[in-house]
């Protein structure tokens, strides 16, 4: 990334990965700088969810690698990847709260795991977190009492527990209405800039999230097809960037499924066989 | 003709070795079990939670089901006995029918529908929801966090469960027997005592109910973590519970009785 | 569910569980009369044990003293030779009488011993000279009808 000042903190370089022999992603480059809110987009299926399981050691590369502070993801042992994990905080498409835990005990849930902190202290850290996302009265509640927007601010606050240094999203805008969106997307850049955390957002969602990142990454079939600033890309005149920007049907990206024959040719033989 | 027979045996071939892969990913999975049980010990409260849900919540159908099997027990054990003259052998039959094989069989029934497949379906949704998923990127290993508790839980509920479930039996048997047929009560329980042995009968019982509780505890979690993350794939991998630990808990059930009981 | 319900009822559910292994155990098995103490191991030659099996009980006087621990046949004498083990504060003189008995018509069998006036006792290895054999009831029924069938065919003389 070329506006990047200092070392980045995640550096992905030529990754590449395949379900069993079907490729997802081939031969991408990424920085996400640090102190930076940088989003990959791309249609459904492009890959996009897939690279933040690879930086966050779910899957192995089948090629290349992924440096988060440094640090090769794919060649830490376990426990070294543990050690990373407790570093990020990672929002789920659904928010995927426990939902056999209130609010309460769903942010609580990292510091109980992961330090000794008195239960005193955890109800003041778990309070405030709550608080940043506005649902401290909330914390009574069961995940099965939220509406959608509700248990994504929740998940946030469970994200942030621990005050990670990577925040990752994962469809952060998914099925939210447009004020909860924007209350959202508000969060995730003051969320940011409050932990000095730096933060990915994979979205297909435009508009919402070019109003809050500082650079962006287009992704169509396992490739980065273009990359910029919100202003750049909305000034883009290249083909797929302002299909996807502007929502039209006709495009580098078809509308129909690749097929192996012709439309007519397929009526056809599905007739004689019939 | 031929095509027909290589194809039939291809789709037999891929099974088997589908089936085996399944085996030897369970057994993979289990000794990761064994492995990461240190949380579930050292944070015990995890575990006890877990009772609750397995053991606690499976009482009611265990004590009535002991209940109505030893009822039952004693009024056709009686209807035969007594052709035969020998009513007073009617604590025997109860109490070791129940004690060798009807207890620990049985409960280990109820507790595979009962807890097995609610073990199944809430591993098994916790996948579909990503909470696994979202447990793993916050360094918690969900084997030990999830896993694991639900393992024992069951381990140790089982034997327990069984146990009431005999107890259960024998005094239905009395009740029919002793209270309302008036068979007598002094020969009930002498003869009872006289015939059932501690180790062979009563702990041979105990050591089966154990490894029917490690049986259906481990097909329950691995069912819920193996299971596809969708509604319909939930829902197989729980019927999928309770026929598997059903059948393997009758074959188990065999292959211990031969062992235990030859020579008696 | 709060925590303390939660213990508390798995408290009494382990409670309850154990009490019932206790019942089994103690009411049902043979646990409190069991041959906990130390025993001492005696043989018999019987010429027919009947349905004599191994745990099988070794009575006196009505009071199980011991368990049948083994059961082999000696192919010299072919003789079926029961091994027993007595607790060991029951002694026995040399000459008592080991029988095998049913109880009851159909009940199962046992060993039962019959005291003799011997001042020497039975130890550990010795062998019980004076055996009678089980009663088998076929031969027994058998016998009833022959001495019934000479009585009636007498009768018509």
């Amino acid at each position: 990334m070329p506006t990047s000042s200092g070392e980045s903190l995640v550096k992905i370089s030529n990754l590449s990965f395949a379900y069993d022999s079907r490729p997802v992603l081939t031969g991408i480059n990424m920085e996400i700088p640090r102190g930076k809110v940088v989003a990959i987009m791309g249609s459904s299926g492009c890959g996009k969810t897939t690279t933040l399981r690879l930086i966050g050691g779910q899957i192995k590369p089948t090629n290349g690698e992924v440096r988060v502070a440094g640090e090769v993801v794919h060649r830490l042992s376990s426990d070294g990847l543990y050690q990373l994990r407790r570093r990020m905080g990672m929002l789920f498409q659904f928010g995927a709260l426990f939902t056999d835990m209130s609010v309460y005990d769903n942010v609580a849930f990292q510091m109980r795991e992961h330090t000794d902190l008195s239960e005193e202290l955890i109800n003041d850290l778990v309070l405030m977190k709550l608080n940043a996302v506005g649902l401290r009265g909330a914390h009574a509640l069961m995940p099965s009492e939220l509406s959608g927007g509700m248990a994504r601010r929740v998940a946030l606050a469970r994200a942030i527990a621990l005050d990670p240094m990577l925040m990752m999203y994962d469809e952060p805008f998914a099925g939210l209405d447009p004020i909860t969106m924007g209350i959202v997307g508000d969060l995730i850049r003051k969320l940011n800039d409050a932990l000095g955390a730096s933060s990915i957002i994979v979205t297909h969602d435009v508009q919402e999230s070019l109003k809050i990142v500082d650079y962006v990454y287009f992704v169509s079939a396992g490739k980065v097809v273009a990359e910029g600033t919100p202003d750049e890309i909305k000034a883009s005149r290249a083909d797929y960037v302002h299909q996807f920007v502007w929502g039209e049907i006709e495009g580098p990206v078809p509308f129909h499924y690749p097929s192996s024959q012709s439309y007519g040719d397929e009526i056809m033989t599905h007739s004689v066989e019939a | 003709m031929a095509s027909k027979l290589a194809e039939m045996l291809t789709n037999l071939g891929s099974r088997v070795t589908s089936a085996a892969w399944r085996l030897g990913f369970a057994s993979r999975f289990f000794l990761m079990i064994l492995m990461y049980s240190g949380t579930s010990l050292r944070r015990f409260h995890l575990t006890i939670r877990e009772i609750y849900f397995a053991g606690v919540l499976s009482l009611i159908i265990i004590l009535v089901s002991g209940l109505f099997v030893g009822m039952v027990l004693g009024l056709q054990g009686y209807d035969t006995l007594q052709r035969y003259g020998s009513a007073e052998a009617l604590g025997v039959l109860v109490s070791l029918s129940l004690v060798r094989e009807l207890g620990p069989v049985v409960s280990a029934l109820l507790f595979a529908s009962r807890a097995g497949s609610a073990i199944t379906a809430e591993i098994g949704l916790m996948k579909a929801t990503e909470q696994l998923s979202a447990m793993e990127m916050m360094a918690v290993n969900p084997i030990a966090r999830v896993v694991a508790p639900r393992f024992w839980a069951g381990v140790v509920s089982m034997p327990l469960l069984a146990a009431l479930f005999s107890a259960m039996g024998i005094f239905g048997g009395y009740l029919v027997g002793v209270k309302l047929i008036g068979v007598d009560e002094g020969s009930f329980w002498s003869q009872m005592q006289a015939s059932v042995d501690f180790r062979e009968d009563i702990i041979n019982g105990v050591i089966k109910s154990f490894v029917f509780g490690i049986i259906i505890s481990w097909i329950a979690v691995f069912e819920g973590y193996d299971s596809e993350p969708t509604a319909e794939g939930v829902s197989g991998a729980t019927t999928r519970t309770v026929v598997t630990s059903s059948l393997a808990v009758l074959a188990a059930d065999f292959i211990l009785t031969a062992f235990m009981f030859r020579g008696a | 569910m709060n925590r303390a319900t939660l213990d508390l009822w798995v408290g009494v559910f382990v409670a309850i569980g154990l009490g019932a292994l206790l019942f089994l155990a103690l009411k049902v098995g043979n646990l409190s009369s069991a041959t906990s103490g130390e025993t001492y191991r005696i043989e018999a030659k019987f010429d027919n044990i009947g349905g004599l099996k191994v745990r099988g009980a070794v009575k006196s006087a009505g009071v199980v003293v011991g368990r049948v621990s083994d059961i082999n046949f000696d192919t010299e004498s072919y003789l079926a030779v029961v091994t027993m083990k007595l607790e060991k504060r029951y002694k026995f003189p040399r000459d008592t009488f080991a029988t095998i008995n049913t109880s009851g018509l159909l009940g199962e069998q046992y060993v039962g011993m019959d005291a003799g006036g011997d001042s020497v006792m039975l130890k550990d290895g010795d062998v019980v000279q004076k055996t009678q054999s089980a009663i088998v009831l076929e031969k027994l029924i058998s016998q009833f009808l022959f001495s019934k069938a000479g009585e009636s065919g007498n009768d018509k003389k």
